[in-house]
This record gives structure tokens, sequence and C-alpha cells, in this order.
């Protein structure tokens, strides 16, 4: 492989598109005779559908579709197949799809939602996922009888949709040995992506018996699987078409509200069908990350070794589980995080309440599990009267170590140390911060650690093609969605690299279109260039070759003792001789006409290897494919009069084994730092005490805006060739946004000397903090 | 109704309902789809449009407002198939990233840079308070604001 493009900062190949406003979203589409959804939505939290008559929207003039559970009464589900995608008897949050209406515009379909009529009686609800474990009010009645991937444990009379237990070393022994038991909780609440471009697709069911769905989808493939596999219709009739999707952050993995298209579409064949969500329907009906309630209790040596752990999160996992079950199990298997613990015993229980639907959010239950482990640490350095950082050096999870599941950790896994070091060192670690003039404000600073894997089946797979062109351009087929992350970018250099040929000859094929493109698991986990990469790898192997293979018979010499290069391929020992690329990529043709080989393409495909579940019983196994590390860190300034904080400054360090792309890498530690301080300081979903949202808006949920970022953010990496790649990379997406929080708590402890144990720090909160510790 | 605007330059006549938004108009309507709709409600900035000289939330317009108004869409800023300078930067500083606010980013810095050359880190920061970007962190914009300053700067 070549060394040429991986490693710098080559423009965004989707730069052009986006700065012209030319860059097209599934709402920028339209169609001739195209058709408008609405969707009837449940104004209770929990309550029976005693009557449902949609006669007279059905009546309305201009009304071509109007579907319920009657018409499509069909669930969905990645993981577990809970979610109807209309509620059939009963609904179960504030916002759950009743009905949807299919009309000439979008006025009349929203008019013929007000013509429909419901009946409901309510029934009791259930908010706090502790209490729902108490079974007293079923969410699910039918739990048991739910199709499920084998490896999520149910517990129906709890309301749990997945235990996730670990079982390592003996725990008991573990606290008899230890000198302090120390003891703590951690609450996170629920928070929405806010992705800039709501959720949104459209679907064209033709006479043919073939459905396309245009999606605003980070799992083109995934999301094929699962219409095919709720509307059972057969996968080769099912198109899924993905163009540019405005921020994804997890939310728009698997599927979400393309089944109500769907089901609009089967009605009127020959027609689109278009649903794009307003924002207020986003925050309510698509997903949000899961709120989170932890226990820890720590067994811990005089001198700071920690040597058992155990806890207990209890997750609101809201309405519905399927993909959130998965994030349960990741937070899980991954506690305690960065660090080594020889005795353990974790309990993650995903429990339902009749709270928004929980689901994938970047970080994938990592952002939890941190805000637990990263704080609790903290609290045991307090009460050692330890150094946080010394406490955390102390127990990193370093090679020849086991982790929580049993892998053992080697040199190429990853270097936390050297992230910490590193971070440590860009925040000024130990150099006591400059207090301003004003006694009422106190400065601070706080560090803390992260490692994540991939969350994803064991059989995760990708693939890629690619085909040469006349004059040896290269098209190159993979099917990860280019949610801004920049994955388009990378995957151009990558592939030069590999194919030995300049980049500006290659484009990736956009958008994605399943009936076109090779398979692709999904655009989540962080690891599309660590997977896509080891296809590519394959792909370009495969190309070289058969570029090769006709260039021997043409030059007489072994495949072996020819290279190509840029546009030629050469023969290693006699570089002067060389037949130019362009007359080899179709098949060769001799002078007398006569023509070897064909049209070169390559083909590659990857599946993790060696992965095994875990065992049910201890959590002990193989799930995780590699890991990333960081450590992250922050500066803040706490008004002692007013409560509010001010995030000066954020450092976020992240072993991301080769950069493949400094820039790129650099926006999305910047992007996933600022992510990650909305829910510290001030983003939540809010339920009145009746379960009625009430933040289903920008306004009420407030998103970070250029006023509230730290003046001063730095970006940084540690590179361990990472083994497992054939490009030495692995992820960080996701990563920036996860030990933030805990990094600002542990600032503000330096700063004021509250600990801050409940997201987010809002000022009422610190000021309660602070008259807390004065009363004391 | 019909109303007459000047968009882009173009003198555009057009059939409005009472009660549509201008965001409506030049989406639905005349399928410039530049600016985007990311709340309907004033509050994320992404269908910023420089109305009359002032950068708007077209959202919150109501269609027969609009009559006579001269508008400049993020369409209108290429000429002759070449970036305008705040493009430009915005390309160099990696100021984007799924794209979604970028249209509404360029338009209110099209807006700031029209009416202060050199802006402060603080004008920067007012100007485009009422832009909402989920992925960037911000900090690159600022950069290809402050960049897209000294490119017009040099030009002028
Ligand atoms: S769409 Fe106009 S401000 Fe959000
Ligand atoms: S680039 Fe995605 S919202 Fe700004």
């Amino acid at each position: 492989m070549r060394n040429k493009y991986v490693g710098k900062s080559y423009p965004r190949v989707d730069a052009y598109e986006k700065v012209t406003g030319t860059a097209t979203y599934v709402t920028d589409m339209f169609f001739p005779g195209m058709l408008y959804a609405a969707v009837l939505r449940s104004p209770y939290p929990h309550a029976k559908i005693k009557k449902l008559d949609v006669s007279k929207a059905r009546e309305l003039e201009g009304v071509r579709a109007v579907v319920t559970a009657e018409d499509s009464p069909y669930r969905q589900g990645i993981y577990l197949v809970d979610r109807p995608i209309f509620a059939t008897d009963r609904v179960r949050y504030v916002g759950e799809p009743v009905a949807a209406v299919a009309a000439d515009s979008w006025e009349i379909a929203q008019k013929a939602l007000e013509l429909i009529e419901v009946e409901y009686e309510p029934l009791p609800a259930v908010f706090d996922p502790r209490e729902a474990m108490k079974g007293e009010v079923l969410i699910h009645p039918d739990l048991a009888n739910y199709e499920r991937m084998p490896i999520y444990n149910i517990e129906p009379e709890k309301n749990v949709f997945h235990h996730h237990k670990t079982r390592k070393g003996d725990i008991e022994k573990g606290f008899e040995e230890a000198d302090y038991i120390i003891e703590g909780e951690y609450y996170l609440p629920q928070i929405y992506h806010a992705p800039l471009e709501p959720h949104g697709a459209i679907a064209y069911y033709g006479f043919d018996g073939n459905l396309t769905v245009w999606s605003s989808a980070q799992s083109p493939f995934t999301l094929r699987n699962l219409i095919a596999h709720a509307f059972k219709i057969p996968r080769h009739k099912v198109r899924v078409i993905a163009p540019y999707v405005g921020g994804g952050f997890g939310g728009k993995a698997g599927i979400n509200m393309e089944g109500i298209v769907v089901a609009l579409a089967l009605k009127v064949p020959g027609k689109h069908i278009k649903l794009i969500y307003t924002r207020e329907e986003d925050i309510m009906a698509t997903v949000v990350r899961q709120g989170m309630y932890a226990k820890v209790k720590a067994g811990v040596k005089k001198d700071g070794t920690i040597v058992a752990w155990q806890e207990e999160m209890i997750f609101d996992g809201g309405a519905y589980a399927e993909y959130g079950t998965n994030v349960v199990r990741a937070a899980g298997y991954t506690t305690p995080g960065p660090y080594y613990v020889p005795n353990l015993k974790v309990d993650s229980y995903g429990v339902y309440t009749n709270h928004f639907v929980g689901g994938a959010f970047r970080g994938f239950g990592h952002g939890e599990l941190h805000w637990a482990v990263e704080r609790h640490m903290d609290k045991i350095a307090q009460e050692l009267g330890m150094d946080p950082l010394e406490l955390r050096m102390k127990n990193l999870l370093k090679p020849g170590l086991t982790n929580a599941m049993g892998q053992k950790i080697h040199e190429h896994t990853g270097d936390v140390e050297a992230c910490l070091k590193k971070a440590a060192e860009l925040i000024e670690y130990g150099k006591k911060p400059e207090q301003p003039k004003d006694p009422k404000k106190r400065r601070g600073k706080g560090i803390a650690a992260l490692v994540k894997a991939p969350a994803m089946p064991t059989n995760a797979a990708s693939s890629v093609v690619i085909k040469f062109h006349e004059d040896a351009t290269v098209t190159l087929q993979v099917s990860i969605q280019e949610i801004g992350q920049g994955f388009n970018t990378a995957i151009t250099q990558m592939a030069a690299d590999a194919l030995h040929i300049p980049a500006e000859k290659i484009k990736v094929v956009f958008p994605i279109d399943t009936d076109a493109n090779p398979y692709e698991w999904q655009t989540v986990a962080s690891r599309a260039l660590w997977t896509v990469g080891n296809a590519l790898y394959r792909a370009a192997e495969d190309a070289l070759n058969q570029i090769k293979n006709i260039a021997s018979q043409v030059l007489g010499v072994a495949p072996y003792n020819l290279e190509v290069e840029d546009d030629r391929v050469y023969i290693k020992y006699d570089p002067e001789t060389y037949i130019p690329l362009t007359d080899i990529v179709m098949g060769y043709t001799y002078p007398d006409g006569h023509a070897i080989g064909g049209p070169v393409i390559g083909r590659g495909s990857f599946v993790p290897e060696r992965l095994t579940n875990l065992d049910p019983e201890t959590g002990q196994g193989n799930v995780a494919a590699e890991w990333t590390f960081g450590a992250e860190a922050a500066e803040v300034e706490v008004d002692m009069e007013t409560g509010e904080v001010k995030v000066l400054k954020l450092v976020g360090v992240f072993d991301a084994g080769r950069v493949v792309n400094p820039m790129v890498a650099t926006g999305q530690i910047i992007g996933g730092m600022v992510q990650g301080m909305g829910p510290a300081l001030f983003e939540q979903i809010k339920y009145d005490e009746k379960g009625n949202p009430i933040t289903i808006s920008f306004t009420d949920y407030k998103l970070p805006t250029i006023a509230d970022i730290p003046e001063e953010m730095i970006a940084d990496f540690v590179e361990t060739y990472e083994a497992t790649s054939a490009f030495g990379v692995r992820g960080i997406a996701e990563h920036p946004m996860i030990s933030v929080p805990p990094a600002i708590a542990a600032a503000i402890y330096d700063a004021i000397g509250v600990n801050l144990n409940e997201m987010p720090f809002t000022p009422e909160k610190i000021l309660r903090a602070l008259k807390e510790k004065e009363n004391k | 109704m019909m109303i007459k605007m000047t968009i882009n330059g173009d003198v555009v006549e057009v059939d409005v309902k009472p009660n549509e938004t201008l965001l409506d108009v030049l989406r639905n309507k005349l399928y410039i789809t530049g600016p985007k709709e990311g709340c309907g409600n004033g509050e994320c900035g992404a269908c910023t449009v420089i109305y009359n000289g002032k950068p708007i939330n077209s959202c919150l317009v109501l269609a027969p407002e609009a009559d006579g108004a001269e508008i400049l869409t993020v369409e209108g800023l290429t000429k002759n198939g070449k970036l305008h300078p705040i493009q430009e930067a915005f390309i160099e500083e990696n100021a984007f990233q799924c794209g979604f606010c970028t249209p509404g980013f360029i338009m209110s810095t099209k807006a700031l840079l029209d009416r202060k050359k050199n802006p402060t880190r603080e004008d920067i920061v007012e100007a485009l308070a009422g832009n909402l970007c989920r992925c960037t962190g911000y900090q690159t914009i600022i950069r290809a604001v402050e960049k897209a300053a000294e490119k017009l700067g040099v030009k002028e």
C-alpha cells in the first residue's frame, strides 16, 4: 500500500455541494404528483384505544389514503421487535403514531387528522424505571412473545427488556480485600439528538410490487432489511435510497419513522408520499438517549488500587426498546470503562417506561456508563485524599490486563495512559487556574478518561466494489452513509493509497442505493473506517491483481513482478517498461484486434474476525472488535452567586490509530465535545408530573449555540497503529462526546468543592449544592 | 394572491396563500432549496436569507409580506460558477459537517460582513447566535468568518 493520502488533510469531497446549498437531503426532493403525509399522535403517555374511526377523514376531498394499525398491523425493531408502526390496542407515550394520512397537500392531510375520531381510556403510567421494575404497571404485557435476538435477556414481569450481567473474579472476596468501601449514586436524564435536519422519508410503491424509500437514514441496508421484515416483502423488491443526512448522531440508525410512509404508499401505488417531521414530532416521536440511574459500590485499597466494583445501571428505555436493548448491553459489558478491576459485578437493566422511545445516541451507552464511572473515580479520589489523575493512572487498563468481558489488552489495543498524559499537559493539569478578581467567581480544572468499542453484532459486515472506467478513473461503491462525519473523504484517501492512484481519479458513488450498492450493515458505532477499510483493502487487492494478471500476459512477466503506479502498470525491475492503465482496465486489445481480460471490477468483503457472543450469566466473551481510548479535560468558571457555569476550555485526546484526515478528525472531536457539553450544562428532556413532554421545541430544549462554546478547544491524537485494521485505523467519531460531562463535573468540584452527580448542572443545582456544603 | 419578489437578481412572480411562509414558497413552490427548514419556528436559523439587506429567518415571514422584497439566498452567492469568498472560507476552515445548517450560516455571515468589514469574535458570536449547528461545535465556523473577512478585505 502507498502512503500518500492517508494522514493528510485532504479537502472534503462533499464541500462544494454543501457550501452552495446544492447538497440534496430528502426534504429537498420533489416528485410530480407527490402526496404529503401527516400523522395523528397519542396525547396520552399510556392509554387504551377504545375506538378509532377514520371514516370521515377518508371521505375528505384530496385524501388518498388513511392508515391505522388495522391496515398495517406490523411491529418493527432491530434487536427486539416491539415497536408497532401504528399503536394497536394501546398507546405507550405521548406522540406515538395512531393513524396517518396521505393527501394532495399538507394542509389537506392536517385537516383530515382533525376528522379522525379516537377514544382513549387512560391507563396508569410509569415514568421512573426503578418504579417500573416493580411491575405494578406492565407496559408490554406481551413482551415474552415478541420476536428478539436470543442474546437479549428479558424479564417481562419487571418491564425489563434486557438485563446484562457481568460477573468476573469474586466480588465478595474483592470487598473483603478492600480497605475502603465507597458508594455513590449518579443520574442523567433523557436527551435529544437534535439533528438540524429532522427525520424524513419518501416512499413509492410501484404497480410492479417494487417499493422504493428515500430516507434520511444512517443505515440504508438495515433499513431495507427491517422494512422488508416488518411488511413481509422480499428484500429484492425493497429499494432504499439515502441522500445526504443532515445529522444523525445515532437517531437515524436502524428504522424509525419510515414504516409510516411505507404503510401509506402500499395503499396508493404509483404515487410518491413524503413525510418530513416537524421539529416537535422529531423530538417526541423518533428516539432519544435513554435516561439512567446508577449505583456504584467500589472496594479500594489504601494506596488507591481498586479491587472490587459493583454497579447497577437502570436505564429509562422509554416506551419501546428495539435498538436501545444493545445500548444497555454495551454499557453493561464496558463498565468500568478504561480501568482494570479484578472483581466485578455489574447489572445493567433496560426498563420500559411511558417516556419517549430510547435508542442509539452518539456514544451508545458509554456517555452514560462513563458518567457514573468517572464521577465515582473522583469520589474515590476525594475520600482517599488522592489526586484524581493519579488515582486514574494507578488503575488503568494496560496491556497484559483483561477488561470486563475478559478480553486481553495488547500494546496495539491503544494507549489510554498516553491520552491522559497528553490531555493533562494540554489543560496544564496541576497548575492552579488563575482566579478572577471577583471572589464570587471561581475556576477549576477536571479530567476524565474513556474507552469505547463498536457495539455491534459479531457478524456486522461490510463490502466494497471498485469499478475502473475507460480513462482509468474509478468509482467506489460503499454503503456507509455520509452523515457529516467525512466518511466519503476519508475513504477516498484510503482507496487512493490502496489502489496506488491519485485521489482525484476516485469518486465515491452517492447517494447510496441498496439496489446498486454492495451490502453494509450500518453507519454506526464509529466502525466505518475500520470495517470498510478492511473490505476496501481486499477490493483494491482484487482490482490490482486483475490489472497485474492482464499485464502479465501482455508483458510476459509474472504478476508479482508488476506494480501499479498512478497511470500505469510497470515491471518492477524495469520501470521503463509499462502499459498505461487506460489500455488495461477495460481489458487489453492487441494491435490485431483480439482482446483479453475485460473491465476491472474489484470486490472486497469483510466481517469482524473471531468475535463471539457473551456468556449470558457472566458477560465473558469476545464481543468487541477494537477499542478506542481517550481522555478529556475541562476548565470552568463557576459564578457562585448565580450558579452559572462557564466552560473556558475543553481538551480531547484520542488514540485513533492512524489518523486518516487530521482536519476532519479534529472536526469530529471539537463537534463531539460541544455535543457533550450541552447535556452537562443544560440539555434535558422534561415532562410534567402527568408525563406530558414540555421540551418539544428549540426554545424549550436548549442546544449549545455559538455563544456557549469555550474560547479554547483543543483536539489531539495518540496514534497507536491498530493491528486489526489494514490501514491501522480505529474509530473516534462518537468518543469525543463521552467524557466531557464528568470532566466538567470534576472541574466544578475543583472550583467550588461541590459534587454534581445529576446532569445537567443547572444554576439551581449548583446553588443548592453550595448551600448544602455551607450547612455542613 | 400574486406577489412579486426579486430573488437572487431574478424577478419572480408567484401565487401564494395568506398563511404560507416565505420559506415554504422558496422551497416548495420555487424549488429554491438552499434555505433549509430546521424548526419552522424562528429558532434555528437554517432558513436564513438576506431580505432587503438584512438576515432574517424566512420561516417567520408570511409570503404576502414579501411582495416587492429583494431576497438573496445561498444560491445567489456563486457567480459564473465560482464560489463566493465566504464559501471558500467555509471549505478551507472545515466549517461544516452534515451541511444542513451551512446555507443559513453562510447567509448570516454574508449579512455580517456586508455591514462590518473586520468583525471581532464578539461581533461574529452575536451575528451567528441565532444559527444552530449540531455538528461542528462552531469553532471552525468562527475561523471561517474571520478568514472570509480577510479574503473580502484583500479583494477590495
Ligand atoms: S427554520 Fe426558520 S429558524 Fe428554523
Ligand atoms: S454541519 Fe450539521 S448542523 Fe451544522
